[in-house]
């Protein structure tokens, strides 16, 4: 069945079996694979991307399902030079170990702070309930939002 | 993981989604959300031959206020439910139990319809809607019908819903001037699905009596269930310490409860009573 989804800003026809998970559709066709698949059972969150903006997870949502949509990848969050802030705030604040799960933490930390600006450190936890890291990383993750959001706040503040 | 062959078809009208469940019978199945059927067709614990996705059709996924109640979509996600203003005003047992739904990436994808045809025995939405008394719009080849919540589920994992039928919308009633709601969960530490759930709305009279107390509890049956006896013992009661524990003790009146490793029998039973008391004295007067 052919498909037509913009991905990261640009549009991208192809041939896809009906059966196709999001997140193969993204790593093998397309070679996004920032897009992580941890468990493939919907917990771990590691797949998770923006479809319409919204966060969901990858592995449980067909590549039919999101024809005529747009995806978010953790490859188009950055903009062409540099980094994106919640991408300079999780290096710095060191918010991986192993680095599996980040890209599905740093998508979810970007939905949270597209709705939220300034979040509370529980409302940052929950944000993060579909998202599982097993180095169990979470503090420094949980920091380096908070210090995202500030960082977005004080580029919207200047002119 | 990866689901068995199938056909997809995405039709665009109710009535195109009906005509295509008559001609594909018992091998056709309604995609909503997917965060029940998709897990099931990558484990291959389903296999379905002609898959029919109604996320493209357009007016299920609406919240709007008639005079008297409130009308969800079907297709209507958990997270729509817990952000809608409307809700929050007018029926905010709805909101406050969908917010507990799973996580933002499962609000975000599953639909209210979704989640009542699939009738899991730990929904959070099924005690919701029993204890609202909710009314489902129902469609099929023959035209719409209408059932009440405590009509709809008939088994584990089984509607009243023939298989050439949709749902297209709940109704719940407006919340009552003076009464108060609660959704209390104890959530699986894994899945967050409910152990045990407890959904109530009281009204109260002036003086601050119950008069009409609705509770219905999730997890603990085949079928979540309205327990009547409970609901009997709050009438014309103020929500003291006693009036609570002596409803908390009847809410599992009757029930052979589910059990497995996780959560045994008597296990089960007593958070059901720890839990709606909890839910009844979030509801009681400063």
């Amino acid at each position: 069945m052919q498909i037509s989804v913009r991905v990261n800003g640009k549009q991208t026809s192809a041939e896809v079996e009906p059966r196709t998970l999001l997140v193969h559709f993204l790593r093998e066709q397309l070679r996004l694979t920032g897009v992580h698949i941890g468990c493939d059972t919907s917990q771990c969150g590691a797949c998770s991307v923006l479809l319409d903006g919204k966060l969901v997870k990858s592995c449980t949502i067909l590549a039919v399902q999101a024809d005529e949509r747009e995806v978010l990848t953790i490859e188009g969050l950055a903009p062409r030079e540099g980094l994106h802030p919640v991408q300079e705030a999780f290096q710095e604040c060191h918010a991986l170990q192993c680095g599996f799960c980040t890209p599905g933490m740093v998508m979810a930390a970007h939905a949270l702070l597209s709705r939220r600006p300034n979040p509370s450190e529980p409302e940052i936890r929950e944000a993060l309930r579909g998202n599982r890291c097993r180095c169990t990383g979470y503090q420094n993750i949980v920091t380096a939002i908070s210090a995202a959001a500030e960082k977005q706040s004080k580029r919207e503040a200047q002119p | 993981m990866i689901p068995s062959r199938f056909a997809y078809h995405a039709p665009r009208t109710v009535e195109d989604a009906i005509a295509l469940l008559q001609s594909h019978g018992d091998e056709a199945k309604l995609l909503a959300g997917g965060h029940s059927l998709l897990p099931l067709m990558k484990l291959r614990l389903a296999r379905v031959a002609h898959l029919i996705d109604i996320g493209r059709i357009e007016g299920l996924a609406s919240i709007r206020q008639s005079e008297s109640s409130i009308h969800i979509g079907a297709m209507t996600t958990h997270s729509e439910l817990a952000e809608s203003e409307l809700l929050a005003q007018r029926q905010p047992l709805l909101p406050r139990a969908a917010i507990q739904i799973g996580d933002v990436q499962v609000r975000n994808s599953g639909t209210l319809g979704g989640s009542l045809a699939h009738a899991d025995p730990a929904a959070d939405l099924v005690p919701v809607l029993l204890a609202l008394e909710a009314e489902l719009r129902i469609c099929g080849p023959a035209g719409e019908r209408s059932l009440a919540a405590g009509d709809f589920f008939t088994s584990m994992f089984t509607t009243a819903l023939a298989p050439d039928e949709i749902l297209l919308e709940v109704r719940v009633p407006l919340a009552p001037a003076n009464s108060r709601c609660s959704y209390e969960k104890v959530p699986h530490r894994a899945s967050h699905l409910a152990v045990v759930g407890v959904a109530v709305q009281i009204e109260f009279t002036a003086d601050g009596r119950c008069d009409q107390a609705r509770l219905a509890l999730t997890g603990l049956a085949p079928v979540p269930y309205r327990a009547l006896a409970a609901e009997a013992s709050l009438r014309g009661k103020t929500l003291s310490g006693e009036s609570i524990e002596a409803a908390a003790q009847q809410v599992t009146d009757g029930v052979e409860p589910l059990s497995d490793l996780y959560a045994p029998a008597d296990y089960r039973l007593h958070l059901a009573r720890v839990t709606t008391a909890r839910a009844l004295a979030s509801l009681a007067p400063l």
